[in-house]
């Protein structure tokens, strides 16, 4: 059977090795933030651990949860990604990101980061999977935010 | 392919005749025919539905109950033919039993707030299985929210079967309903209705039955059963969406305080005081889905010049393949196997989420659903987040099932 061109570009080698094996997963000992999400249209939940610096930089960062392969890969990228940036760096990478899954202009966001994100990109394709990719972006938000709960549906 | 048909017409019913009703059947999804497993989630619509929803619309449409004038008359009766059409479907003894409504859910909030609210003190007690669909957990937790009704949980086996012992044990001095599905919409496990509401009955309890999935596939006997509420929805019986309807047992109804007010269920309005209609109409409110209960008669009569003993046992062959394939697959882990269970197949994958399974089936042309169903007491009694399903209606076909497990397979060559 022939895998379509839709496919590959969502299950990308680096997403589904994200998936497999996620970085930075498991609770975060003297987290100074956390989040937790929730997607009610499939039941997955993610717990996002947040330890904020002085200069309100993240100075480390977890998460926990079970989901899809996209929402796995997409929290690990995303915990890679965020370690030494500012919070507010941290929400202007996540624009970016909202802009690039939704196949929108992703300009805003700086060569690399780019060039990182773009695996996740394939998702445009899949609008009914963009929420199974925002998730742990949207509850790193609200933890940086001091709410508790973020949800996509 | 091989050369020889799968598929095994059963003497009275053929599935690629019935097919050809179903215009949809024959479009292509990414490229792929579309093999529809999602009928538990809705069933797609015979083309006799949708003419007798057209002609009547464009040839005898008007507001029902209140013109006097020609088309009023006629859409009247045809409104209320659809009612006797639906007393006949459940067998009830009286037409005004039949309230329509605008699908399962509302059917269940109805008697949520109309019948059982008023009976309602603190720490009484209503039971209901871990098999609920949500729309027959919510209106109770309703209850429980505002008046300090107790929510009684009676689990099912672990092949998915529930006991009518472990409901009756239940039932207490405080229960003042029992809530069932007659058919899950997960599991697909078929309750022993008719003995819980003999049990129920033996302690002076009222039971309501959930039957959206199972008027669909089973005979919803409400006289043989002796239910005293029975709830179904017109689109996951091949009728339209806006439309189902509760019965309920002529004193219970008569018993009732309205639903929601306005026109048509109200005798008389003062400014200081208002009567209110006899059931059904003291239910039903405002315009009602006048065009879709004509389809949803009209898709009552489809099934009914049908044998539907046979289109029972197309199923449970679609069912019967289907488990056989995919058990073939040890990364699958099927849940839900009571016996004599209705055509939905539900399953676990190791190592991969439903969602994912779900899009890559998307793109094979195989619709099926992904998630906890609005199951999630369910889901969390058998300790996973999510399933996929695959459940199957008259029009489903071997062939449909083979594209299925063969897409189960490259799912698998991708996220494993």
């Amino acid at each position: 059977m022939e895998m379509d061109q839709g496919l590959r570009e969502l299950y990308q080698e680096v997403i589904l090795d994200h998936s497999r094996h996620p970085r930075r997963f498991g609770a975060l000992e003297g987290a100074t933030h956390t989040g937790e999400g929730y997607n009610p249209l499939c039941g997955d939940r993610v717990k996002i651990y947040l330890s904020l610096d002085a200069e309100n930089r993240i100075k480390d960062i977890a998460f926990e949860g079970k989901g899809c392969a996209i929402s796995q890969a997409s929290a690990s990228m995303m915990t890679d990604m965020l370690v030494g940036r500012s919070a507010g760096e941290a929400e202007s990478l996540m624009g970016g990101f909202l802009h690039l899954v939704k196949g929108e202009d992703a300009d805003g966001l700086a060569e690399e980061d780019r060039e990182r994100l773009e695996v996740m990109g394939g998702i445009s394709e899949f609008p009914m999977r963009v929420k199974c990719a925002t998730l742990a972006w949207h509850t790193m938000k609200s933890a940086l935010e001091g709410g508790s709960s973020a949800q996509t549906e | 392919m091989t050369a020889q048909p799968k598929l095994k017409p059963v003497a009275a019913f053929d599935p690629l005749a019935a097919r050809k009703d179903f215009e949809i059947l024959s479009r292509r999804v990414y490229g792929n025919p579309l093999a529809y497993l999602d009928n538990a989630a809705s069933a797609q619509k015979p083309r006799p539905v949708l003419d007798a929803m057209y002609d009547f619309a464009s040839g005898e449409y008007a507001n029902v109950h209140r013109g006097v004038h020609y088309l009023s008359a006629v859409a009247t009766e045809r409104y209320e033919a659809a009612r006797e059409t639906v007393r006949h479907f459940l067998n009830a003894a009286h037409a005004d039993e039949v309230v329509f409504t605008k699908g399962g859910t509302e059917a269940i909030n109805l008697v949520s707030y109309s019948y059982l609210a008023p009976r309602i003190q603190s720490g009484d007690e209503i039971v209901l299985s871990v098999m609920e669909h949500h729309s027959n957990i919510v209106p109770w937790h309703f209850l429980r929210e505002r008046q300090g009704a107790v929510l009684k949980w009676v689990d099912v086996n672990d092949d998915g079967s529930l006991n009518a012992e472990t409901v009756d044990a239940a039932i207490g001095p405080k229960t003042k309903l029992v809530a069932i599905a007659h058919m899950s919409n997960v599991l697909g496990t078929i309750a022993p209705l008719k003995e819980i509401v003999s049990r129920a009955h033996a302690k002076g309890v009222p039971v309501l039955a959930d039957g959206c999935q199972a008027a669909v596939h089973l005979p919803a006997d409400v006289r043989d059963l002796d239910v005293d509420f029975y709830t179904f929805t017109g689109h996951k019986l091949y009728g339209p969406t806006g439309i189902g309807a509760l019965y309920g047992k002529r004193a219970l109804l008569k018993s009732m305080r309205p639903f929601n007010g306005g026109g048509e269920m109200i005798r008389e309005v003062a400014r200081e005081a208002i009567s209110y209609s006899d059931p059904p109409a003291r239910f039903e409110a405002g315009t009602p889905p006048i065009i879709e209960a004509v389809g949803l008669a009209a898709a009552i009569d489809y099934l009914g010049a049908l044998d539907r003993v046979a289109v029972a046992a197309h199923e449970h062959d679609l069912l019967t393949y289907a488990t056989e394939h995919v058990k073939e697959l040890n990364w699958v882990h099927v849940i839900g196997e009571a016996k004599d269970k209705g055509a939905i197949l539900s399953f676990e994958t190791t190592g991969m989420h439903a969602h994912d399974v779900a899009t890559i089936l998307d793109r094979e042309g195989v619709a099926v659903r992904a998630g906890h169903h609005c199951a999630q007491p369910l889901m969390e009694r058998f300790g996973v987040a999510s399933t996929t399903r695959a459940s199957f209606g008259l029009y489903n076909t071997r062939e449909e099932v083979d594209v299925f497990v063969a897409g189960l397979k490259k799912a698998r060559s991708i996220l494993g």
